[in-house]
């Protein structure tokens, strides 16, 4: 009885006495406590949910995947050498053929128009040991440019969703934590950008881009500047309603009364509890900007020429011959896209259960 | 509530004021190629000065002057119902929108019906048998069909399905059919035409439905009054489909007003992809074209509509749910 007092007083005093005292515990089978409870830390929690999921391994697999595809690959393709792409100059006959049915008198006839012409590079090989997926119209390799693309396209994903969250951290944190007209006024903003079509936008600014001349690399800066001012909103309302809610809470009247400033309030305090749900939010994000980015592509609005990317590759499908007779310009980036997309909702799927504290399993 | 509704109907009016403020500024700064082709086709015709031709249209459409004279003059006209004039298609906005909506409504109306009935009792199933095989098969293939970029899965579509094996048409709305064919051919052409869009609306769309229905059924599951029922001895099967099918169907009503603007709004890529003269494809033409009056009054429709959407979602949500006080 004795004993078992002081177990309970220790265990109340905090969690490093429970430890010691389950060490020097002896029980009666004369095994140490400490072998058979093993103390978690939350994020070795996090992570063990995390990978009890099958579905989110298979996610984190397809993007390691991805990842070393599109930033190990291009290094051991033959055609590229020093960040540029090379050309296949091997001489190549490109045949143009249309195909004409007409019907005279009750019988059908079909027409052909074919016409030869060679050029100086390989231009729409076909798909062979030499180039995986053939080449391009201008004697690009297809899988490397299925590389680089990947490339811009992840790195465009990741440094949209950086500054997203950095714009709508702070934004969203003021408006949270201050409330009254300073909330009223960042809100009204977030309602009217979110309340503005994104695509049609997309579209005015892309022509606007095309107007001013800004091309080759500045465009995708310039690409990279309009994602985040229209995708911030998001992130912004995630992070005011969690503050919202964290701000009434017990520990934040312990903070005050212990008099913090109010910038450790919100950094050390506020923020590492937001943390979760914006993990999600942002994994979640990363895949719809791979998407906005390859629709602007699909679209012909995108990067500039000459920088492939997974959106502007799959661009090709708009071109009838290409979409029809050379599928292996526009199917593969566009596996890619999905791929990605898909393993960015998988991973962000399975932090948020992972995350959950009322989750069991 | 009545106070809340105004309150709520008064910001509006301030967040499409906003909204119409910086697409307006947006789309002066676009290049007024347009006008000018106009104008040298007119003063071809004609014989006319060029540039004077030019200055009139702008005139006439209400772009010279300044940024903010043009706005005012916009506003001031839109506020007394004029919502302007499209300089491609010279026809009032307010006709062209409602005139190509038909298509786009029939469209995203019957896919909405078909996500509907698939997704929710799809995912009540995988809620009530959670982590099973059904359970993870549905999830798997929604989150692929997430995961599809638009104009990916249509060109697929079109490529394998209609060009490969001819089981549809690839594009367009009718096709050339002998005349004097009865209304039934017809209508049937058309809906043949319909089935590839709608199937790539259901299939990006009925993931959101069914994992939405999924969450809160399992949320339902694990209330209060779910325990009474099964205590009180009720056999499963009415516990699922009187108790929680019910309480489900309650955050799925209050979400329905949010699709109104993919409803009246049109599917610009969707349509763009397969060809169909709705108001998405008519935008995306006229969008590209920098027809302004039209860009403003197609993106204020479609601003309008998320508004009222994001409104009503709030006030069905008290109508449905009597616990919930708007305040």
């Amino acid at each position: 009885m004795a004993e078992d007092k002081k177990l309970i007083s220790s265990l109340a005093k905090s969690e490093d006495a429970e430890v010691k005292t389950a060490e020097e515990q002896e029980d009666l089978h004369g095994e140490n406590l400490n072998d058979r409870v093993r103390v978690l830390s939350p994020g070795m929690m996090v992570a063990k949910r995390f990978f009890r999921s099958k579905l989110s391994v298979i996610g984190l697999t397809i993007l390691v995947i991805l990842f070393l595809f599109s930033f190990l690959g291009p290094v051991f393709s033959p055609w590229h050498d020093g960040g540029e792409r090379v050309k296949d100059d091997s001489p190549s006959e490109i045949i143009v053929y249309s195909r004409i049915d007409y019907v005279i008198d009750g019988e059908e006839y079909s027409a052909f128009d074919i016409s030869s012409s060679t050029s100086t590079y390989n231009s729409r090989a076909d798909m062979s040991l030499d180039h995986f997926l053939g080449t391009d119209t201008y004697g690009y390799d297809l899988f490397t440019d299925l590389m680089l693309g990947g490339r811009v396209s992840l790195t465009i994903g990741f440094v949209v969703i950086f500054l997203e969250a950095i714009i709508g951290i702070i934004l969203g944190g003021l408006s949270g934590f201050f409330g009254g007209w300073v909330d009223n006024l960042i809100m009204r903003i977030v309602d009217i950008l979110s309340c503005i079509p994104s695509l049609p936008i997309m579209l005015i600014l892309s022509v606007i881009l095309d107007e001013l001349g800004v091309t080759g690399m500045g465009r995708l800066y310039y690409l990279m500047g309009v994602l985040t001012l229209i995708g911030w909103t998001g992130i912004a309302r995630i992070v005011r309603g969690q503050i919202l809610s964290l701000r009434e809470q017990e520990f934040m009247l312990a903070a005050k009364c212990a008099g913090l400033s109010t910038r450790r309030k919100i950094f050390k305090h506020l923020l590492p509890n937001v943390m979760p749900q914006l993990i999600v939010s942002m994994t979640m994000g990363l895949g719809s900007i791979i998407l906005t980015e390859a629709t602007l592509g699909y679209l012909g609005l995108g990067a500039p020429l000459g920088t492939p990317t997974w959106g502007s590759m799959i661009n090709a499908a708009n071109n009838s011959i290409l979409m029809q007779d050379y599928p292996n310009f526009w199917l593969p980036p566009g596996i890619c896209i999905t791929l990605a997309i898909l393993a960015f909702n998988f991973v962000g799927d399975g932090l948020r259960d992972a995350f959950d504290p009322k989750m069991k399993r | 509530m009545l106070k809340y509704c105004i309150k709520r109907l008064l910001l509006s009016v301030l967040i499409l004021f906003g909204v119409s403020l910086i697409i307006y500024v947006l789309v002066r700064l676009m290049p007024g190629g347009y006008i000018e082709q106009m104008a040298s086709t007119m003063a071809q015709n004609s014989g006319g000065d060029q540039l004077k031709i030019e200055a009139d249209l702008r005139a006439y459409y209400g772009l010279d002057g300044s940024i903010i004279s043009g706005y005012w003059n916009w506003l001031t006209s839109f506020l007394s119902g004029d919502f302007g004039t499209s300089i491609v298609k010279n026809q009032p906005v307010e006709e062209i929108i409602f005139e190509n909506m038909g298509v786009s409504f029939t469209i995203a109306f019957v896919a909405l019906i078909l996500e509907l009935l698939i997704a929710i009792p799809l995912g009540i199933k995988c809620a009530v048998n959670q982590y099973g095989k059904l359970d993870y098969a549905a999830t798997v293939f929604t989150m692929i069909g997430i995961s599809f970029p638009t104009f990916f899965l249509g060109n697929i579509l079109i490529k394998f399905l209609a060009v490969d094996l001819g089981w549809f048409p690839a594009t367009g709305l009718n096709s050339s059919l002998e005349t004097g064919v009865d209304w039934w051919t017809k209508f049937g052409d058309t809906l043949w035409h319909l089935i590839l869009p709608m199937f790539v609306l259901v299939v990006l769309n009925i993931g959101a439905w069914m994992r939405y229905t999924r969450t809160n059924t399992l949320e339902v599951l694990n209330a209060d009054y779910i325990r009474t029922a099964r205590a009180k001895g009720l056999s499963e099967k009415s516990v699922v489909y009187k108790h929680v099918f019910r309480n489900t169907l309650i955050p799925l009503v209050t979400l329905l007003a949010g699709t109104l603007p993919s409803l009246f709004g049109g599917a610009l890529i969707t349509e763009t992809v397969f060809g169909i003269p709705g108001i998405g494809k008519t935008a995306y033409d006229l969008m590209q074209a920098g027809d302004i009056p039209f860009i403003m009054g197609y993106n204020m429709f479609i601003a309008f509509l998320t508004v009222i959407g994001i409104l009503l979602t709030d006030i069905m949500y008290a109508i449905v749910d009597p616990r919930v006080k708007l305040g």
